[in-house]
């Protein structure tokens, strides 16, 4: 890739810009990754990368933002720009970043803790908004970086520093969440396991426009693998959620046998299918592009400072004497 | 002493010679029940005031209820205006004449103390016989009350008066309230209608009518029964002015300082800012986003800065907790940040519509770790238009958190000024994004400042992930030892390198010394300046100094206190009295200005504080001084 193309301030204004350059994954590449070997970040860490160079986007124009936590550290690992911010609140970050720079692609990557506990008010406030980004929440049922501590998604009954006996609580429904709140426009689930389909799943997120929400469940090689243990050496635990309109792939026919097919603009099917059962369904749950945006409906043209001046003194006529 | 009653209450109409009272200043509040329109009424006889080119000073009266049980004491709703013949820079000290729309509000406004000995009260005397017999008993009960007082009543039948001219006299007593006033203080009553036009006329040509026959009826009456009239001399500057309040000079000024987007939670007295520019924002391309909650709102504010996007967030002392994670994050990413803190009375929930200065050491310090940052207070209602534009020139020149500090005073005080002459420049450079050879750093700090240049996204070959972890200049996490001290210290030098940017503050007084020095900061400028101003008629030696940089504090001020025998702050916060019970010098706690002048220059800055719920009266401070002055008795 050439690093010498003149880019004009007008990209700002989101205007179009011919760009000749090709990008591999390796030009997103950053620094070797610090997740535990086995850890299931490394494998959303690919799927990004992927997708970055499947969809061709530029480095400079592409931003993640994460909160605190060992999924929160995705975006010191792609070479693009990136925002690690503070526990719970990547999503508002994102939000600001989306709403002043529409021209930007926006990435955020964030844990149980950070989305479904600490940043709740957040996520159920984004997943309204409705703002163009791609929303990861990286589920391993724990808090990793803080040692094992009970998270809202922890099973009922699964033994953590803070709760030895096991947790309390039956865990909370991430997916069953996000399809009730109001103007929710994509809810999917994947599983870092499953790399087709966690990559697949990715990118129908990345393409679709609005607020995109994907629980990615993933395991952690010192506190859960016994969560998801049984899921990855028996596909029969899983049900893929299939349709053209959501995620498809044939190649996992022989492997995943149990197929549902699934509308992704039926509603009340993907809240059926959300409730608790005796598998773990992947795919897209719903997904409705006619949602109103609360980016697209706050986008305003772009004035002079001559202008703005202009106006402003005739604002501030109202109040001369 | 006083007067019988009979005496002070005309409740016949016995004209009598008018008597002209030529006065520098005058202080006149009109107080009803919520929703009887006093605060309108007070307004439009502010506005005219200035119009005819009186220094003036508006402060709304306002119950903590919507829409509290009608005649209540505490449900007083109005506004308190004083009109002087210069610049009136605070609210004075008591009321001189008020129009009351029943004789409860009118209570709630003496049991306050808010009225002068003498104050002439003008009183609708409907409810003396109304139908109710509680009500005939309340009236009595109450006059009975202020029959105590030195108070002059003049009954004024505004009901029956009203009644004339609309079918319900509820809807009309202001403005035959405000022809009452413009009878007294000489108002020109052209400009009154000009007033209402703006008011009433989109509502319909019969309404704006009937109003204006209020308040000519009103001017009538007052013409034909009154017997005195107050003559405050104007003496028009010539400049253009405006006139508004705090929060809405805070919000024009945050237009003219080009800024594109605040991000806010209702919180009072902050939100009229937002409510400002959600009014006009969009038409200058701006949003005002509000955020799910106050930590929101400061995540979308920092958001929309990092990107390139000039923002800032408003708010009072309990979002300023909430928000207090986020604003660390700012400092550590060295992303700007404008934050308006109009402070209200505290701790928790504290005073939500009254004025306090208690923010001011949680503004500086209250981020857990070493968060350095800019922290500035407006004094004057103009200067909330005007540090707008300081505030983001600051925030992106240190990039950097600046805070800034209004309260509820400037926010709903209500004065002229001159007109600012704005300047595209205020607007900021569109933001740069022109390409950077790959490997440039996002924190190449100045060795000796600490300052560097921001990457936007956007840039490219500029990528990189800022962090609110430590980190090196290249933004990697960092945990070297030589990292971690040189960090600190970049971020910390700025305010460093700011402080020596700064001119000493002017002593207003005896810049070569005296007796005391007063030193204040934020909105107690005016009432300062005024009790510092009596005090010297007085022949005592006092000066006064007024800080707007808090943090770093204005350059030169230990000298300066060196040259007077005697340094006090004056500050509407909480501090321990001395003598008070367990109370000594060694744990006393003190006024927050003074705790930080103690700690910075090593001087033994006294204080005099309160947390009255109100301004500082000018006349308070007054005596403060003189007690300062005589070793301490008040």
């Amino acid at each position: 890739m050439s690093a010498t193309l003149s880019l004009p301030v007008c990209s700002l204004l989101d205007c179009a810009v011919e760009d000749e350059r090709h990008f591999e994954m390796h030009d997103y590449e950053g620094p070797v990754a610090r997740w535990c070997p086995g850890c299931g970040d490394h494998g959303v860490l690919t799927a990004v990368t992927k997708l970055l160079s499947a969809e061709q986007l530029r480095p400079e124009t592409t931003v993640f933002v994460s909160g605190i936590g060992c999924s929160s550290r995705l975006p010191h690992y792609v070479k693009t720009y990136g925002f690690h911010g503070i526990h719970g609140r990547a999503l508002p970050l994102a939000t600001g970043v989306k709403l002043s720079r529409p021209d930007l692609t926006v990435f955020v990557a964030m844990g149980d803790g950070d989305c479904t506990s600490i940043g709740a008010a957040h996520w159920l406030h984004a997943t309204r908004y409705n703002v163009d980004m791609t929303a990861l929440m990286l589920d391993n049922n724990i808090y990793g970086l803080t040692k094992m501590q009970t998270s809202p998604t922890t099973p009922q009954g699964f033994a953590s520093n803070t709760q030895p006996r096991g947790s309390y609580l039956p865990a909370l429904n991430p997916i069953a969440a996000t399809l009730g709140i109001t103007n929710a426009s994509f809810v999917a689930q994947t599983a870092e396991w499953v790399p087709q389909h966690l990559y697949a799943t990715l990118q129908a997120a990345y393409r679709h426009r609005g607020f995109s929400f994907v629980r990615i469940l993933q395991r952690c090689p010192q506190y859960t693998t016994s969560i998801f243990q049984q899921a990855v050496r028996k596909p029969d635990l899983v049900e893929l959620l299939v349709h053209e309109q959501g995620v498809q792939l044939p190649e996992l026919d022989k492997l995943y046998k149990r197929q549902r097919r699934h509308d992704p603009k039926d509603l009340d099917a993907a809240r059926r299918l959300a409730e608790p059962d005796d598998v773990i369904r992947l795919g897209v749950f719903f997904k409705d592009e006619t949602r109103p945006r609360y980016d697209e409906m706050r986008r305003l043209p772009r004035h002079t400072a001559e202008e703005k001046v202009r106006l402003l003194n005739e604002e501030m006529e109202r109040y001369a004497i | 002493m006083h007067p019988p009653l009979e005496d002070r209450v005309l409740a016949a109409p016995a004209r009598r010679p008018v008597q002209t009272h030529r006065l520098p200043s005058h202080t006149v509040e009109v107080v009803s029940d919520p929703g009887e329109g006093a605060q309108k009424c007070g307004q439009i006889f502010g506005t005219v005031s200035a119009k005819m080119g009186n220094g003036v000073w508006t402060v709304e009266i306002i119950p903590a209820e919507i829409q509290p049980p009608a005649r209540d004491p505490a449900g007083a709703s109005g506004n308190r205006i004083r009109v002087g013949t210069d610049a009136v820079t605070n609210w004075g000290d008591e009321t001189n004449l008020v129009v009351a729309f029943n004789e409860q509000v009118l209570l709630g406004r003496h049991r306050l103390g808010a009225l002068a000995e003498d104050a002439v009260v003008l009183l609708e005397n409907k409810w003396a016989t109304d139908d109710d017999p509680a009500i005939r008993a309340a009236w009595s009960a109450a006059l009975a009350d202020l029959a105590g007082t030195a108070y002059r009543i003049v009954e004024v039948p505004m009901e029956a008066e009203c009644l004339q001219v609309v079918d319900d006299a509820k809807k009309g007593k202001n403005m035959f309230a405000l022809g009452l006033l413009c009878y007294v203080y000489q108002r020109d009553l052209e400009r009154a209608k000009e007033q209402i036009a703006q008011t009433f006329r989109k509502k319909s040509e019969e309404v704006y009518q009937k109003n204006v026959a209020l308040l000519e009826r009103g001017h009538a009456w007052g013409e034909q029964h009154l017997d005195f009239r107050v003559e405050v001399p104007a003496r028009p500057s010539g400049q253009p002015m405006v006139v508004m309040n705090g929060n809405q000079a805070a919000a024009l000024g945050a237009v003219a300082a080009g800024m594109e987007l605040t991000a806010m939670y209702p919180i009072t007295p902050a939100t009229s800012v937002s409510h400002f520019l959600s009014d006009i924002f969009e038409s200058f391309g701006g949003v005002v986003h509000q955020a799910e909650d106050e930590i929101a709102a400061a995540g979308v504010a920092i958001g929309a800065s990092y990107a390139g996007k000039c923002a800032f967030t408003v708010t009072s002392g309990p979002g300023l907790a909430l928000k207090t994670e986020f604003l660390g994050l700012a400092v550590m990413t060295e992303t700007p940040l404008v934050l308006l803190d109009v402070q209200r009375g505290g701790p928790s929930t504290g005073l939500p519509t009254k004025v306090e200065q208690s923010d001011l050491l949680a503004a500086i310090f209250g981020q857990p770790g070493d968060a350095p940052h800019i922290v500035v207070a407006p004094a004057t209602i103009e200067e909330c238009f005007h540090i707008m534009v300081t505030a983001r020139r600051l925030a992106e020149a240190f990039r950097t958190l600046v805070m800034v500090l209004s309260d509820a005073n400037l926010a709903t005080g209500v004065a002229p000024f001159p007109r600012p002459q704005l300047d595209p420049a205020w607007m900021g450079a569109p933001p740069d994004l022109s390409p950077l050879p790959e490997g440039v750093r996002p924190y190449e700090w100045d060795a000796k400042t600490g300052l560097s240049r921001r990457v936007l996204p956007g840039t490219p070959g500029g990528m990189h992930t800022v962090t609110g972890l430590m980190h090196t200049e290249a933004s990697k996490i960092a945990y070297d030892k030589a990292t971690l001290q040189r960090s600190s210290a970049m971020r910390s030098r700025k305010l460093a390198v700011l402080q020596q940017m700064l001119t000493p503050p002017v002593v207003n007084g005896d810049a070569a010394g005296g007796d005391l020095l007063v030193v204040g900061w934020g909105s107690t400028k005016g009432a300062i300046d005024e009790a510092v101003a009596r005090a010297r008629a007085e022949g005592l030696s006092v000066s006064s100094l007024h800080l707007r940089f808090l943090s770093p504090l204005e350059p030169g001020l230990k000298q300066i206190f060196s040259r007077f025998r005697q340094v006090m702050t004056v500050e509407i916060n909480y501090s321990d009295e001395p003598g008070d019970p367990y109370v000594t010098e060694e744990n006393r706690r003190r006024g927050q200005l003074a705790w930080l002048l103690r700690a910075s220059t090593l001087v033994d800055v006294d204080c005099w504080t309160r947390v009255l719920g109100e301004p500082l009266r000018p006349a308070a401070i007054h005596q403060a001084i003189r007690a300062k002055l005589n070793g301490g008795a008040q």
